[in-house]
């Protein structure tokens, strides 16, 4: 092998790699955000809504998971513009992350659900809280608790996922990235360059989570145990 | 769309099944490997197998895609196949996955049975291919048929570097030249969905009768 690596002409792009690390950090906070709240409305709609609600859910959600993000994609930001909807590419983009990112949500969400003990309801109807008090504390709180860590690995996905949307024209850390190697010719050195950001930046969102776990949960139990 | 038009996107979906069986060998032979690697006896063996699952899990299956496809051209070889370079990127992306998905079912299995191969005098090799594989393969169905659904889903990203052509790329060519991105895409998801979905039913259904299983047990 006679190939002389170059990193330096790579690396002189620097500012260029911190923006897209920013704007991917960006869309992933907000179609997370968004996405768990659609999630968690989905979960409730999927266990305790009326027929013809989880039937529609359950459609949606089928839907979402058995085709790639990328024709998600493709369909909403190419179908919305060819019917005249001119989005920012940043705001369709998110919207095609949350859209997608509700369904994963929703059915992780709903295993912790299911997982609450029949015993812990009927204590807390007993203890005279009202219906949504034992919805909040008694079956929501906690079922997000259990699945938490898998909430997690969900999202550190999430933000793996996000330079799928670089097809589409957003300029995140993928998308940026692509100047560069037009610049510098250097295409190994900028997908090495980017394996080493995009490995500290699910580093950090890993370690984000786990500091707002602590947080949130204070009453953290080891899992696997009774709750 | 015409018939020429459904052909073309029938045979991107015959690209997107080649990838999606290639990976799933290649893959399933390399995950069972980095599987057996995370449960050795030695530390520094474990230690190595699960850096390398991190390693490859901490980053987007596009830049793996980036690396396989330049990088064989460092090691002197000229032009990478498109099908070459996005089997190998999907390759050891599944393997990581599968290497610690397989991982849970060997250590799952009962303690006890672990325990009473090596009462039998089993050596290591024995008691891994005698008693503990057989009884994680049980375990390990579902979870397998489900990341299969991963796998297929994927390939779509092998259009992106590589320009490898299947369903997805096909789909984006056919929109390109005519505009009608409901429809394409449309057709491409429904595609998608109809390779998808059943392995999706499968694996629910495996779960629900190894459940019942062990519920019984």
């Amino acid at each position: 092998m006679n190939y002389q690596f170059d990193f330096e002409s790579v690396l002189s792009y620097w500012p260029l790699f911190l923006e897209g690390a920013g704007t991917t950090l960006q869309m992933s906070f907000w179609a997370t955000l968004a996405g768990f709240v659609l999630g968690v409305l989905c979960a409730v709609a999927r266990s305790s809504g009326p027929t013809w609600l989880r039937k529609l859910v359950g459609g949606y959600v089928e839907i979402i998971r058995n085709t790639p993000l990328l024709v998600q994609s493709y369909f909403l930001i190419f179908g919305m513009s060819s019917i005249g909807l001119r989005l920012p590419i940043m705001v369709g983009a998110i919207l095609a992350l949350v859209i997608n990112i509700g369904a994963y949500t929703c059915e992780i969400v709903r295993a912790g659900i299911e997982s609450i003990h029949k015993g812990q309801l009927e204590a807390a109807e007993c203890l005279g809280l009202t219906p949504t008090q034992v919805y909040l504390h008694i079956i929501l709180r906690p079922a997000i608790e259990r699945v938490y860590p898998a909430l997690t690995s969900q999202y550190v996905l999430l933000m793996l996922v996000t330079s799928i949307l670089s097809a589409v024209g957003a300029n995140e850390l993928f998308g940026i990235s692509n100047s560069v190697q037009a610049n510098t010719f250097r295409n190994f050195e900028v997908f090495i360059v980017l394996w080493v950001v995009y490995l500290a930046l699910s580093g950090l969102v890993r370690a984000v989570f786990w500091l707002f776990g602590q947080f949130v949960f204070v009453r953290r139990r080891k899992l696997g145990t009774a709750l | 769309m015409n018939v020429q038009q459904f052909e073309y996107l029938v045979q991107g979906a015959w690209g997107t099944l080649l990838l999606s069986c290639l990976t799933f060998v290649f893959a399933g032979m390399l995950g069972m490997a980095v599987a057996l690697l995370r449960v050795s006896p030695l530390k520094p063996v474990r230690h190595a197998a699960s850096s390398y699952i991190q390693l490859i899990q901490g980053t987007p299956l596009l830049v793996l895609m980036g690396v396989c496809f330049y990088g064989p051209n460092l090691l002197g070889m000229n032009s990478v196949p498109a099908l070459f370079a996005a089997t190998l990127a999907l390759t050891i992306q599944s393997s990581a996955y599968f290497g610690e998905i397989w991982r849970g079912c060997i250590q799952s299995v009962a303690r006890s049975q672990w325990e009473a191969a090596e009462c039998l005098g089993f050596s290591r090799l024995q008691r891994m291919a005698l008693v503990i594989l057989p009884q994680a393969l049980r375990i390990a169905t579902p979870p397998t048929v489900g990341f299969m659904v991963q796998i297929v889903k994927n390939t779509s990203i092998a259009s992106l570097v590589i320009g490898y052509a299947e369903l997805s790329y096909n789909a984006k060519i056919l929109n390109n030249s005519t505009f009608e991105p409901f429809l394409y895409f449309g057709c491409a998801a429904a595609l998608y969905f109809a390779m998808c979905y059943p392995m999706s039913v499968w694996s629910r259904k495996l779960e629900k009768r190894l459940n019942a299983a062990r519920g019984a047990a």
